[in-house]
């Protein structure tokens, strides 16, 4: 296929440098320098897709980030990604590109059938039709979808890798036109670090559109200059190809870099996009207008577009997008349309203008050009279904209501539309600042701002080159001098010859045509979106005076390009529905992001191995090559059970929970937090802190220690050692500890800074090696000689520090199990070869490393509390039957005057219980809800719930702890749990299973 | 002492010093990172105001405190006084140093008689160098903090985030290539974690393990 | 994503920060001599306004310093910072305000 659209010479494309490329599976040819777009029209495609609701036959309205149409699913399996703008792709080799939203093609569209049925698919037809019943949407859903998707999401995980940069700026410039050209240039001069960034692949923004003019020269020439001059600067950074998406709080500005111009795949081992997260003393937008359309009938007809576009297809890319053109506008800037397209050798039918009499600088160059202008009229009709054929035209009347006349026919295949431009002011919104109605052109500017921002250029609205020069030249002084930079000579402000004197806009939202709208052709607002005239005034008739409501009862606005062109006009039509101004009815508010943004860059690296940091303890080797399974514990990373070859996790945990009970086990309890507590309050603190008495702890004796917030609700738990004269050792639980630590110094700093105690952390500085089962001695004892391991010598809740293995060692006779133990805590960097040699030492006495899960067994059988797992906020010490550690005598402790609060004295309160279930064999579920009385099927009264169940093998019997409302008189009674269509019964029993008497501990 | 044989680094299991030979040619790499284990890192907290405590400190360590947040004082090549909070900071000494400092500085803290507290949390973090042309980049991926040479320089620090990982964050000067040498101490256990991240970050730039 | 300046880090990324509290709302000196309402009133009873609010952060990645913020919860504005124990600039202050415990 020949680029039958391309012109002979001219363009910002490079003709030595022909690109292949494939649309919808066929074959085409482009250049380097081309957009998919450009080529696309280079080769006469038009048809781009079809309309998401209607599916109306639709192509390329624009050359930029306002595109409507033109998106496409880019490549295929893996990197496949949806919806990119055929106007935002640069075009490389073997790029393999299909319309999304058709089927079975773009040509020939199945449910171009809706389009017979558009009278019954008004404005809010899908919250009308489909939500009631609500339970037949179930049935509507996947035809829905099926008929109005968007793209595909890939099936495989994505094949490309994205990440993330941090950086600081003086200044953010964002736009890489005149304004922000020069505003980049002036603050740089001074000394400023300036990020310039800008979302097309090079800079100099609309300048790159246009035959402009800068000192004389062809305006690109001067971009070229600036660059180079900016980039020779080590405090300037541009970044091209990259989206400044989201303008958030206190200077906080999110860009999206594409990093290859092959915007599909990653290149050269870099991510494929970047996401910077820029953070700005000041901010610069200067970030241009888009234009807006003319509403007039039937103006989604393929070969309707922006007269903006038209000129940017010719001026950029050496393409004429049509055979016959025609512009409609009712301003003078798109006579530059029509003017170039002549100017590079294409034809011009005719410029109509809805003005009458309009005599500007433009006009009068048009017609010197011999083209055809038509004033005071509009388009009334376009004939042609899948490509304009030709348009009709008529006299518009006075009060802009109606047309007049008689019909003119013209043969055109493009239409090149233009209602003025909108400045872009989303960033300005996303930052907090307000916009602002001009009531002459019929604009929001940019009002007050929240932040050190500026906005200048066309984006302030300001429209001429020579202003947009100005200003960005004034800014970067301004920024400059309130950074506090030494001034210097700017050099002269860039001169333009190309703006001339222009005639105002004429503001006319509907074009009228012969018939009322919506009873000839389709006046589409937003063409993605299927949003018509008649919808808006649907929904204003229908009662939805705010702009926000309607905006989602009509769904103007909400599609991809989020209103871009449309949202202004639309906005315009309601409120001359509800017969109100544009600033009564008031704007919505632009949020983040500007344009989408991939998933994948908003993860970052963030995935896979990288996804949340691991903690590993200093033994994580020895457990890795003993073939254990990992539970995560917060990031920490425990063994939960170490299994043998095909043996089953029941079978495991029950060798290791026998081991324990019969020989002697050993787990790694690195994890628990630690915290170091020093000073002549400690102790004071401590009885503050805990709900029982710390005030005379020995040195050498270690306490259990219950921590309550203000509300009485157990925190934390742990066992506190005394080391020495004012000096603590705390434990906390392993996923508790920044928690508790935060929680400590917040007491220390804010309500009791008159206490004298130093908190430090020492969780990582020790290995925590416990020793747990009747054997643990015998082991321990040939690990140590200056310890004495005598029962009476170092008897349970008591430490010694000491050497094992010659490591300093601390060890603290504490346990978790019921079991004679020993926590070993040795420097960190030692534990993995202590943990080596006591499980060689240890295969004589039947050692076994446990895991968690065999930890929190052998704990439920001592009826042992996990917080977090019998606890869950709302669970007091009396709740557990723990209130022996609850001090009576203290005045005050954390928690202590909610003890009493009438909620607490409830006896209906959940207390924990024992389960036994009748069934030996039968575990119940965690979670499970237990009901007092059978019912034939729910609802029943639910009156608790298991919080921890597990098969306990020294028993051979379940086992489980719940919290029972009430049921600490409940015990010998019968209770329920009702599971997947059966009903275990239980009976509640004392919330301690083995050694009641807990003699092993202490042997 | 403990015998060394004894002693594993939390990045031990990474064979880096057999990486580190193999990739001993580091010329044109954009970044170059390694494992400086077992520097002495000692905790100390107490009122800066009170002149017994920072007469103590000198005589232990011949540093004074810093009070000028963010900052270090004293040589890497040597020991360093790090400011951590208004009354808290780190020693940092070589690996040599460690018991020394935390006898003297627990032996005149006592003496002094003050509300203080010395902790030797030496064995609580490890110490990953970055350093090479790129080393500012890398660890901008993953740092929300300026590090430009206006804003973060020799002798400064800051306690801040890596990567989802808390680190001490220190720059030193490299003499010859007046490039930074930055610094991380985190936590052991988020070592391997933010070292295969450092690594993966730094993969575009070309990175070898000194 | 805002930026909080700490009183002694200086500026650093709101995810640095953990939020506490409402500040200034100080711990009754002997919470057994009130009633259950008047309890319930500090553990529970917070202000919620659009505009000037103290609250209390504390920099958790960095100095693990509790300090008191004014801040606009509507712009997000931080209005000041100021150390524990010293009062809010006196036009931020709330009324009555229930003063920190110098």
């Amino acid at each position: 296929m020949t680029q039958t659209h391309r012109l002979t010479d001219g363009g910002r494309i490079d003709r030595d440098r022909p690109i292949d490329f494939f649309f919808n599976g066929r074959r085409y040819s482009g250049y380097e320098g081309d957009t998919l777009a450009s080529a696309l029209l280079a080769n006469g495609v038009m048809l781009v897709g079809r309309s998401f609701k209607y599916h109306r036959p639709r192509g390329i309205t624009s050359a930029g980030t306002e595109e409507q149409n033109a998106l496409v699913q880019l490549e295929r399996g893996a990197r496949t990604i949806s919806n990119m703008l055929a106007t935002r792709v640069p075009l490389y080799e073997g790029l393999d590109a299909a319309s999304v939203n058709c089927w079975p093609s773009h040509n020939f569209d199945f449910m171009a059938v809706n389009s017979l049925f558009h009278r019954i698919l008004p404005a809010g037809f899908y919250y009308k039709t489909f939500m009631w019943p609500v339970s037949a949407w179930k049935y509507y859903e996947h035809i829905i979808r099926r008929a109005a998707g968007l793209g595909r999401s890939p099936m495989e995980p994505d094949a490309d890798t994205y990440d993330k940069m941090n950086a600081h700026a003086d200044l953010v410039v964002v736009g890489g036109g005149p304004a922000g050209l020069t505003a980049a240039r002036s603050a740089a001069i001074h000394g400023a670090r300036v990020i310039l960034v800008d979302e097309q692949t090079e800079l100099g923004g609309q300048l790159l559109n246009e035959r402009f003019d800068i000192n004389g020269h062809p305006a690109t020439d001067w971009v070229a200059d600036i660059e180079a001059e900016l980039m020779a600067m080590p405090n300037v950074t541009i970044l091209k190809h990259t989206t400044a998406f989201g303008y958030y709080d206190h200077g906080f500005i999110g860009f999206l870099q594409n990093r290859s111009n092959n915007v599909a795949f990653g290149e050269d081992g870099r991510s494929r996009q970047r996401m910077w997260r820029v953070r700005a003393k000041n901010v610069l937008l200067a970030t241009g207008s888009l234009e807006r359309p003319l509403i007039y009938s039937d103006n989604d007809r393929p070969g309707c577009m922006l007269a903006g576009a038209v000129r940017a297809y010719v001026n950029r890319y050496g393409v004429t997008p049509g055979n016959r053109h025609v512009i409609f506008t009712n301003n003078d800037d798109a006579y530059r349309s029509a003017l170039d397209v002549k100017a590079a050798g294409g034809d011009v039918a005719c410029i109509v203008d809805l003005r009458t009499k309009p005599k500007g600088e433009l006009v009068t160059q048009a017609i010197e050009a011999g083209i055809d202008v038509i004033e005071g009229s509009v388009i009334t009709a376009v004939i042609g279904g899948k490509r304009v054929r030709a348009v009709e035209i008529m006299k518009l009347n006075e009060d802009g209501t109606g047309v007049t006349g008689t019909v003119q026919t013209i043969t055109c295949d493009i239409v090149g539309s233009s209602g003025g431009w909108n400045p872009v002011v989303h960033l300005h919104s996303h930052s907090g600042g307000k916009n602002v109605w001009r009531d002459e052109d019929g604009v929001f500017v940019p009002g007050d701002t929240l932040q050190s921002e500026q906005v200048c250029g066309a984006a302030a609205g300001s429209f001429s080159l020579q202003a947009a020069l100005n200003e960005g030249d004034f800014a970067g002084i301004d920024f400059a001098s309130k950074l506090g930079l030494p001034t210097k000579k700017p050099g002269a402000v860039p001169k333009t010859s190309s703006d001339v004197a222009e005639e105002p806009w004429k503001l006319l939202w509907y074009i009228p045509t012969t018939k009322p709208a919506g009873q000839r052709g389709k006046h589409f607002i937003d063409q993605q979106n299927d949003v018509t005239v008649t919808d808006v005034q649907l929904a204003a008739r229908e009662g939805y005076r705010s702009v926000e409501h309607a905006k989602r009862y009509t769904t103007l606005g909400m599609a991809t390009d989020q209103g871009k062109t449309g949202n202004i006009p639309g906005h315009a039509i309601l409120s001359a529905a509800l017969g109100q101004t544009i600033p009564e009815t008031g704007t919505t508010t632009f949020r983040p992001p500007y344009s989408p943004v991939t998933m994948g860059a908003i993860a970052g690296r963030y995935v896979g191995d990288f996804f949340d940091p691991v903690r590993r303890t200093p033994m994580h080797d020895c457990h890795e090559k003993a073939g254990c399974l990992w539970e995560d514990v917060g990031q920490w990373r425990r063994p939960w059970y170490y299994p043998a070859d095909g043996e089953s996790m029941q079978d495991t945990v029950n060798r290791e929970c026998l081991a324990v009970r019969n020989h002697v086990g050993m787990l790694d309890a690195t994890t628990l937090g630690k915290i170091d507590i020093q000073g002549p309050d400690a102790a004071e603190f401590l009885n503050r802190i805990y709900t029982n008495a710390w005030l005379k702890l020995a040195p050498g004796k270690c306490r259990y220690g219950l921590m309550l917030g203000e509300d009485g609700m157990i925190m934390d738990d742990g066992v506190t050692s005394c080391l020495g004269e004012n000096h603590y050792l705390m434990t906390t639980t392993s996923g508790g500890a920044p928690r508790v630590m935060a929680w400590l110094e917040e007491w220390l700093q804010t309500e009791w800074p008159d206490l004298k105690v130093y908190l430090t952390s020492v969780t990582e500085q020790f290995a925590t090696l416990q020793l747990a089962g009747p054997n643990a001695r015998a082991l321990l004892s040939e690990f140590t000689k200056d310890i004495d391991l005598d029962n009476d010598a170092f008897p349970f809740m008591s430490w010694k520090s000491g050497t094992v293995a010659d490591i300093p060692a601390r060890i603290y006779r504490i346990s978790f199990t019921g079991e004679l133990s020993y926590e070993i805590n040795v420097p960190a960097s030692a534990g993995l070869s202590l943990w080596t040699d006591i499980m060689i030492a240890g295969e004589k006495f039947g050692i076994e490393p446990f895991g968690t899960e065999t930890m929190h067994v052998l704990r439920a059988e001592k009826g042992f509390i996990i917080v977090g797992q019998e606890t869950d906020g709302t669970t007091a010490p009396g709740d557990l039957g723990m209130d022996w550690i609850v001090s009576k005598k203290k005045p005050d402790f954390i928690g202590k005057r909610s003890m009493s609060r009438p909620d607490m004295l409830r006896d209906d309160r959940k207390q924990l219980v024992g389960l036994l279930t009748s069934d030996p064999s039968e575990v119940l579920p965690e979670g499970g809800q237990i009901v007092a009385e059978t019912q034939p099927k729910p609802p029943m009264t639910m009156i608790g719930h298991v919080t921890s169940s597990y098969y306990s093998a020294a028993l051979e019997h379940s086992i489980a702890l719940a919290l029972v409302k009430g049921g600490r008189a409940r015990m010998g009674d019968t209770v329920y749990v009702p599971i997947d269509g059966k009903t275990v019964s239980c009976e509640v029993v004392e919330p301690i299973f083995y050694d009641k008497e807990g003699n092993r501990i202490n042997d | 002492m403990i015998d060394t044989y004894r002693l594993r680094s939390p990045l031990a299991h990474l064979g880096l010093d057999a990486r580190a030979r193999a990739e001993a040619d580091i010329s044109g790499t954009g970044v170059i990172i390694s494992e400086r284990p077992q520097a002495g890192l000692i905790n100390i907290r107490g009122d800066v105001s009170d002149a017994r405590f920072v007469t103590a400190i000198e005589k232990s360590i011949k540093l004074s405190p810093p009070t000028v947040p963010n900052t270090v004082v004293g040589k890497p090549s040597t020991t360093r006084l790090m400011w951590l909070a208004p009354d808290e900071w780190m020693v940092i000494t070589r690996p040599s140093g460690a018991e020394r400092a935390l006898k003297a500085l627990q032996k005149n803290l006592k003496i002094a008689d003050l509300h203080s507290s010395v902790t030797d949390t030496t064995e609580a973090r490890t110490c990953i160098r970055v350093s090479g042309p790129r080393a500012r980049e890398v660890i901008s991926k993953g740092c929300s903090i300026d590090l430009h040479p206006s804003a973060f320089g020799p002798g400064q620090c800051a306690q801040t985030v890596v990567s989802r990982v808390g680190v001490m964050l220190a720059q030193t000067a490299n003499s010859k290539t007046h490039q930074p040498t930055y610094e991380l101490y985190p936590l052991r256990s988020f070592a391997t974690y933010l070292w295969n991240w450092l690594e993966d970050a730094s993969a575009e730039y070309g990175v070898k393990v000194e | 994503m805002f930026l909080i300046p700490c009183p002694w880090c200086g500026e650093r990324e709101e995810s640095e920060f953990s939020y506490g509290h409402e500040a200034h709302i100080v711990r009754p000196e002997d919470p057994e001599k009130l009633s259950d309402a008047e309890w319930a009133n500090y553990l529970f009873m917070r202000t919620n306004p659009k505009g000037p609010h103290l609250e209390r952060w504390v920099h958790t990645a960095g100095c693990r310093r509790w300090f008191n913020v004014a801040r606009n919860t509507h712009t997000n504005e931080i209005l000041a910072v100021y150390l524990m124990g010293e009062k809010p600039p006196k036009n931020l202050a709330k009324e009555p305000v229930k003063g920190a415990k110098s």
